[in-house]
């Protein structure tokens, strides 16, 4: 058991790696070189055996210290990763992109792409074949770049249209840029996972030259092809995309349809509900109810205005047409032990008639209604209101007393 | 090398060996009839190449490299050890006489050298790695494998069994095993038969001559030494001569990565004492350095404790007879003794004194402290002038020394993590991964200048000179953190003419001792089942020798059994408190 507290190689050079980790997490970027210094004799004795190796902790280490120490610059770091890249055939790829990635961070574009350029035409036997996928990105961020020149392109010219030139040139070179863009993003893309930036950005330029189907098939593959991981942005993207092509609103509604199941918070939900609101159809009108419902649920919609206009409305509706009281019913049953004290505290009266009479006056109808007149809510901005003898708030209070007796019929 | 007269013939100082063992000149290779053999003036002469030279083909190596033998690696090290310990200041007979005869004792008691033939061993010629030469395949050769594991040096499994797997693809008659002459055979011997020489037996060999003269280091202090780097030990290889090729299975046994515990050269010293048949070693006697009552005064200081309490280790060590030459004086081979660990057990003398004034069970230390620190306040300048110092105060004592522990065990801690193992000359296993790992040296290297750069201020100190105290506590200080002078008096008190302690208690660590030789220890520490002060008073001097706290409470708990021998015979049944 002696042997346990005996000091060896394996020993001090964890205890060393906690040191560096201890210093990393504070910011001590002089420390963490100093005790990287010690560690970096590891790679020496490559314990392969371990789960990360000593070459990538010291990539990964060195890159951190190297991009926030203040007597770094950029050529040490290039130095640093050009050293990384010979140290692990089987990560070459991944150093490159990582590589790439802080140069577009400093805004080194140019290098960067160069960079990219260098590793597309990267070939090491068997191990091209299993950095494939890294080989995809490349290409990709690649396809990137080359889409940020065309946009460049795409820029100048249309200031030339304006001015009323017309520069062949300059449009030739946005072509060949669209052209090598479009490839490599295409072939990402078709990959299972989360490509936001590509799929926006080659949406952009199918949409420039006229390609709407072929773009409306790209977001709905990315949308709704269930090998892609769940992504509500893909359902934004498509959303949007319908909107500008000014599809019909059941087609709108159905794309916002699962963005409600996925994140009923969404801000998009506002758009959602006024859509459903309007609708001619029972359903339609009771998902909004649903949907206004479910995002005023979050903490962060409290104090947003609009969102309570919405519910205000179509509770109001509901109410004046004396017809689906059982939908307000449905949807209060769950929240009627919470909401009171979530939404319609006296604290939170006080607050909002100081802060936001717009909103005060939404959520005091609401909780006129749903809550009954005497309320504290209600009583206390109906209240203030009338004492500052705003109009709209008079008729509130007509309008909630008259209805009183609702209250007991929903919470009944 | 050590050959340095002139070439007759072209006047230049360039000197090989040839295959006859005589001196060429590599610039105009004229050979002289001088043979290594005379010239050599290493403190032992190579008579085992003389010895085994039937039966070996001798080749002049291609690369330049030339036979050698483990033992002469083994016989260079302990030269750059003692030459070391001569810089510290340890007496010149050490290398001459006392190691040089050791060295040259277990030479001929393990049948490497200074014997006929040895038995029973052909030694086949192998050759050095990557070359290869006309080996009959015997059948009964080990497997690479199975000789890596033997030794006790750890490598990583990955690194064997690419070493292995290089190996045998060459081919099947060729050996690549190793750069010395005997790497392999070394290894398979049996263990047991002939106490095969490993690198933490070169400090076992070390410290048994510092014993024998009775120098004025202990063992702990020793092996701090060691890995403080001021007695070569981890790189110690890269010192070897450029014809000595290193490589192969040399590297299991010459590069270790770790550094030998107290217990494992203390044991193995042991070994090698009866080993040699050595006799009676000279006596450790009262005006000795390792006598208990001078190592209690030195760790006393150190601990920053009341030097009045060394009147108190006195009494212990001469009440359970610790302090007899008989008791003290190595004999080898002796096993119904147990063996003496002079610092550790001066060390647990203390500890005993401590328990036996201040109790320590976390509750009336802290009591006589406080009442110590009203007499204090009570008490005037000039009182304490006339009555010896100020009452010492338990408390006082534990912020300051506990303050200085944390700041040099977290010193400590960081310079641990901070080893660099690796040295300039780079190892491989075979001429095949050369390459790779220069490779590798050059960019561990460039990381090192790049990062080294960016640590700031903060550059690697010369290596500070040796010192005896890793604790300094100054009279001087005004600060009062100097306990040296206190005065013991608030815990003392006299009856019938004898000063007694005030404490009338004592607990025993345990009322049963284990059978060191089936566990291994006395007792089993465990830090939550004693107090923390006794604990406290652990780790300090756990810190002073560099050793585990299990190793002093086991000697706390052998000197407490000898106290309290008739008691404990008598009450055995009784719980553990028991009154003086």
């Amino acid at each position: 058991s002696s042997n346990e507290h005996k000091l060896n190689f394996k020993k001090s050079k964890e205890a060393c790696l906690s040191y560096i980790q201890d210093a990393l997490l504070q910011k001590q970027w002089k420390r963490a070189a100093e005790f990287l210094t010690c560690y970096v004799e590891s790679l020496e004795k490559d314990y392969s055996r371990e789960h990360i190796g000593a070459s990538e902790m010291i990539w990964r280490i060195g890159t951190e210290i190297l991009w926030h120490h203040s007597q770094s610059n950029m050529k040490e770091f290039n130095c640093f990763m050009e050293q990384m890249k010979t140290l692990g055939v089987k990560r070459y790829l991944k150093v490159c992109l990582e590589h790439v990635f802080h140069l577009l961070c400093n805004g080194q574009i140019d290098e960067a792409y160069q960079n990219l350029s260098l590793a597309e035409s990267w070939r090491f036997g068997e191990q091209t074949a299993i950095q494939d996928k890294e080989m995809k990105l490349i290409q990709a961020y690649r396809g990137l770049l080359d889409y940020c020149s065309w946009s460049k392109q795409k820029n100048i010219l249309l200031e030339h249209g304006e001015d009323g030139f017309s520069d062949l040139a300059v449009e030739q070179e946005m072509h060949g840029y669209f052209r090598k863009a479009a490839v490599n993003l295409k072939e990402i893309i078709k990959i299972p996972g989360v490509w936001d930036v590509f799929v926006r950005c080659y949406v952009d330029l199918l949409e420039f030259y006229g390609d709407h189907n072929e773009a409306r098939q790209v977001l709905n593959e990315y949308a709704y092809n269930s090998k892609f991981p769940a992504n509500p942005n893909a359902h934004v993207y498509l959303y949007q995309f319908l909107k500008r092509q000014g599809e019909s609103k059941k087609s709108l509604i159905s794309a916002l349809k699962i963005l409600h199941d996925i994140v009923p918070s969404h801000e998009l939900m506002i758009d959602f509900n006024t859509m459903l609101q309007k609708s001619k159809k029972r359903k339609k009108r009771r998902l909004g109810l649903e949907v206004i419902f479910a995002a005023l649920d979050y903490a962060g919609w409290k104090e947003n205005a609009k969102a309570w206009s919405c519910l205000a409305r179509q509770v109001k509706q509901i109410v004046i047409s004396e017809k689906h009281l059982d939908w307000i019913k449905q949807e209060w049953d769950s929240r009627k032990d919470w909401w009171p004290a979530f939404h319609f505290s006296r604290y939170l009266a006080k607050r909002n008639w100081q802060e936001n009479k717009s909103l005060s006056f939404e959520k005091a109808l609401v909780a006129g209604i749903l809550l009954g007149k005497d309320c504290k809510y209600f009583k206390y901005v109906s209240h203030q209101g009338c004492k500052a003898q705003l109009k709209r708030f008079r008729m509130l209070k007509k309008f909630v007393t008259r209805h009183n007796a609702v209250y007991l019929r929903i919470s009944g | 090398r050590d050959f340095n007269e002139r070439c007759v013939q072209c006047s230049e100082v360039n000197w090989g060996l040839t295959d006859g063992g005589r001196f060429y000149c590599r610039s105009c290779h004229n050979v002289t009839e001088r043979t290594r053999e005379v010239v050599n003036t290493d403190f032992i002469t190579n008579s085992r190449v003389q010895s085994i030279s039937k039966g070996l083909k001798k080749q002049e190596k291609t690369d330049g490299g030339c036979e050698w033998y483990i033992c002469e690696g083994f016989q260079l090290v302990l030269k750059k050890q003692v030459e070391a310990l001569e810089a510290l200041g340890v007496c010149p007979q050490m290398k001459d006489e006392i190691l040089c005869n050791f060295w040259r004792c277990y030479l001929q008691k393990s049948k490497q050298a200074y014997c006929k033939r040895p038995a029973g061993e052909t030694v086949r010629a192998l050759s050095v790695c990557g070359s290869s030469t006309d080996v009959d395949s015997d059948p009964e050769r080990p497997s690479l494998l199975h000789l890596l594991s033997l030794s006790e040096s750890e490598g990583d499994l990955q690194t064997d069994c690419s070493f292995a797997s290089s190996v045998s693809k060459v081919s099947e008659s060729t050996s690549v095993y190793s750069g010395s002459v005997d790497g392999s055979l070394y290894l398979m011997k049996n263990q047991k038969e002939k106490l095969r020489m490993t690198m933490p037996m070169t400090l076992s060999f070390c410290y048994m001559a510092l014993l024998w003269v009775r120098e004025p280091i202990t063992l702990s202090e020793f092996l701090r030494f060691v890995v403080e780097g001021h007695i070569p030990y981890l790189n110690v290889f890269q010192h070897f001569p450029e014809k000595m090729k290193l490589c192969g299975l040399d590297l299991k046994i010459f590069c270790v990565e770790s550094w030998p515990t107290y217990e494992e050269v203390f044991d193995k010293m042991h070994e090698l004492a009866a080993f040699l048949d050595l006799p009676r070693f000279p006596d450790i006697t009262e005006s000795c350095f390792l006598h208990p009552d001078m190592l209690c005064m030195k760790y006393l200081m150190e601990a920053n404790l009341p030097d009045e309490l060394h009147n108190w280790t006195c009494r212990v060590v001469k009440k359970i007879g610790i302090g007899e030459v008989d008791f003290l004086t190595l004999m080898p081979g002796n096993k119904s003794r147990r063996k003496v660990k002079y610092d550790v057990l001066a060390t647990a003398v203390i500890v005993v004194v401590l328990k036996l004034l201040f109790l320590l069970d976390d509750h009336y230390e802290w009591l006589l402290s406080e009442f110590a620190e009203e007499r204090n306040k009570n008490n005037t300048e000039v009182c304490m002038f006339y009555s010896g110092g100020p009452y010492f105060e338990f408390k006082k004592w534990y912020e300051v020394v506990k303050h200085s522990l944390d700041v040099e065990q977290k010193k400590l801690d960081e310079e641990r993590a901070k080893y660099l193992w690796r040295c300039e000359k780079p190892l491989f296993y075979s001429v095949k991964n050369k390459s790779k790992v220069l490779k590798r040296r050059q960019m561990v290297v460039n990381l090192q200048n790049q990062f080294g750069k960016l640590s700031g201020s903060v550059q690697r100190a010369e290596k500070p000179n040796p010192s005896s105290f890793q604790l300094r506590w100054s009279e001087e200080n005004t600060d009062g953190s100097c306990f040296h002078g206190h005065s013991l008096k608030g815990v003392l008190q006299e009856k019938r003419g004898l000063l007694t302690a005030m404490n009338p208690d004592y607990w025993l660590c345990t009322v049963k001792l284990c059978n060191e030789k089936l566990c291994g220890h006395l007792a089993h520490y465990r830090e939550v089942e004693f107090p923390q002060s006794y604990h406290f008073v652990l780790r300090l001097f756990s810190f002073l020798l560099r050793i585990q706290p299990a190793y002093i409470h086991d000697e706390v708990c052998m000197i407490e059994h000898k106290l309290f021998n008739k008691k404990l015979c008598k009450k055995l049944k009784y719980n553990t408190v028991l009154r003086k």
